[in-house]
């Protein structure tokens, strides 16, 4: 994987023509004690390309992006980012690659303590050393005009709404500039219109950025309207993958169920 | 139980290993340790400072109702010096640390994992152990031997203080009389061996803070254990260094 990697960028190929996958998740099985969550996942993801993982849940949709940027180890199966294998990296190692990932939580997790510019400048704070203080200030500004939190650059995160915290968790996934975005129920809890805002935002984003992303979300709409693919989970297990016209046309019940409950 | 008991030390020597590890390599938090010697040391300081005064005035009743029993009134000062520096001034320290400073790190932390902020941090590519642990666990030790002699100063100074008002004893004759013949050896050890405590109380409330579980009773959790299991090995560590400073420092 790795020399297939190396070798679609020696030949110097536009990023997004190469196939060789920038994330790559292979019969990936993870369980909690007797309660096995994952059975064997095979996933990929390309340069510039968008991919909805949907199910319901409790099936193991959050634990694939934890064990994607290593903040869960699995029972067995691979995790391939950039081509390296990231089981049993060491820490910093693995922070080396974390660098070019960014992670949207399911709730934001930001730092209740620091400020919304505060929350943005951390990641830059501590893996950019070489900016200058203006430096980074600008830049966080610019991230949270990005995410339409200008104004909010002295609030606290308990002082904004949970789809201000989503946006300012954004601006803080974008600030290393990564090449890999994951994002966490991005729509989750969240208003139409606020879901609405977001997906633009990621589509915006995805545009401009060219990244690869993995989406986890029930949310079928708004899978729909960031995914270039959607793999649909169940039982820890991908039951099918494809454009959203193929899980129209398939024949599989829980596909069907899906698509008509969602 | 058996079990458990192993487990627990195993992790918490696998803990230490990789703070160690992430502590000695760069990059160095510096304005994060300074953060926590602050959060430590200069907001443990009115606490100790008032612990020690109490302690003070406990032991200068104490020993000089003691002494006048035996003939032995002219002992005060330096008993009371002894006592304060050797046994009390320390392991108060400790114990009051323990609560403070243990209970708050393992607290905050539990509250940062439980809400994924430590993730967060983690996700972020920096490391968590060198950013929270190595920081709070050096900070503690660090300011163990300082805040002693703050403990120490203050027990003493009440203690001098507290005997005047009986018996008046200028404070120059009762330092001159307390420290007479004092060597280092007599309060260097008891007073660094302070740094050991911090270690045992940064570790485990980090340790106990980092592995939480379970949201608010998690985050109740680790901030009882923190303080219990910090407050009983610096107690157990007191017996062993007890005897080693015996030793090796007669």
């Amino acid at each position: 994987m790795a020399a297939a990697y190396d070798i679609a960028m020696k030949q110097g190929k536009p990023q997004e023509e190469s196939s060789a996958p920038i994330v790559a998740v292979k019969e990936l099985r993870k369980s909690y004690g007797s309660r096995s969550v994952l059975n064997g996942i095979s996933l990929s993801v390309t340069r510039g390309e968008t991919l909805a993982v949907l199910g319901r849940s409790g099936t193991g949709k959050s634990v694939l992006l934890r064990l994607i940027i290593a903040l869960e180890t699995p029972d067995s199966g691979s995790v391939c980012i950039f081509g390296q294998d990231i089981a049993g990296l060491a820490l910093d190692r693995m922070g080396d690659i974390r660098k070019k990932m960014g992670f949207l939580f399911q709730h934001a997790a930001l730092y209740d303590s620091l400020t919304v510019a505060e929350n943005v400048v951390f990641p830059l704070e501590h893996n950019r050393r070489d900016l200058s203080g203006s430096e980074r200030d600008d830049r966080v500004k610019q991230l949270l005009a990005e995410v339409g939190m200008e104004d909010a650059l002295r609030k606290m995160p308990s002082e904004i709404s949970g789809g201000m915290q989503k946006r300012v968790g954004l601006a803080r996934a974008l600030a290393l500039e990564p090449e890999i975005l994951l994002l966490d129920e991005p729509t989750a809890g969240l208003d139409p219109i606020s879901s609405g805002e977001i997906n633009d935002l990621i589509l915006t984003l995805q545009r401009e950025r060219q990244m690869a992303s993995i989406v986890v979300t029930h949310d079928l709409h708004s899978a729909r309207t960031i995914a270039n693919s959607l793999a649909l989970l169940d039982q820890g297990k991908v039951v099918i993958e494809g454009k959203f016209e193929d899980l129209q046309q398939s024949d599989i019940g829980f596909v069907k169920e899906f698509l008509q409950q969602s | 139980m058996a079990n458990d008991f192993f487990e627990w030390f195993g992790n918490l020597g696998i803990f230490f290993w990789r703070v160690f590890k992430a502590g000695l390599t760069p990059p160095y938090e510096w304005r994060e340790l300074i953060r926590q010697l602050d959060e430590v040391g200069s907001k443990s300081l009115p606490l100790v400072a008032l612990a020690g005064a109490a302690i003070g005035i406990v032991l200068s009743m104490e020993a000089r109702y003691t002494l006048s029993r035996f003939g032995a009134k002219s002992m005060f000062p330096v008993t009371l010096v002894y006592s304060v520096i050797q046994v009390m001034g320390p392991i108060m320290t400790g114990l009051i640390v323990s609560g403070r400073a243990g209970a708050g790190i393992g607290a905050e932390l539990a509250s940062m994992k439980v809400t994924e902020q430590i993730d967060a941090i983690e996700a972020s590519a920096i490391n968590p152990y060198r950013l929270l642990a190595a920081t709070r666990i050096l900070a503690c030790i660090l300011m163990m031997p300082l805040l002693t002699l703050a403990a120490d100063a203050s027990g003493l100074l009440t203690g001098w203080f507290a005997q005047t008002l009986v018996e008046p004893l200028s404070f120059h004759q009762f330092i001159e009389s307390g420290f007479h013949g004092a060597t280092f050896n007599a309060f260097l050890p008891p007073t660094f061996k302070t740094a050991v405590y911090g270690l045992i109380i940064g570790l485990i409330a980090c340790f106990e803070g980092m592995r939480t579980r379970g949201g608010a009773e998690g985050v109740g959790r680790a901030a009882t254990n923190s303080v219990v299991l910090a407050s009983l090995f610096v107690i157990l560590a007191d017996v062993v260094l007890v005897k080693f400073i015996l030793v090796f420092f007669p």
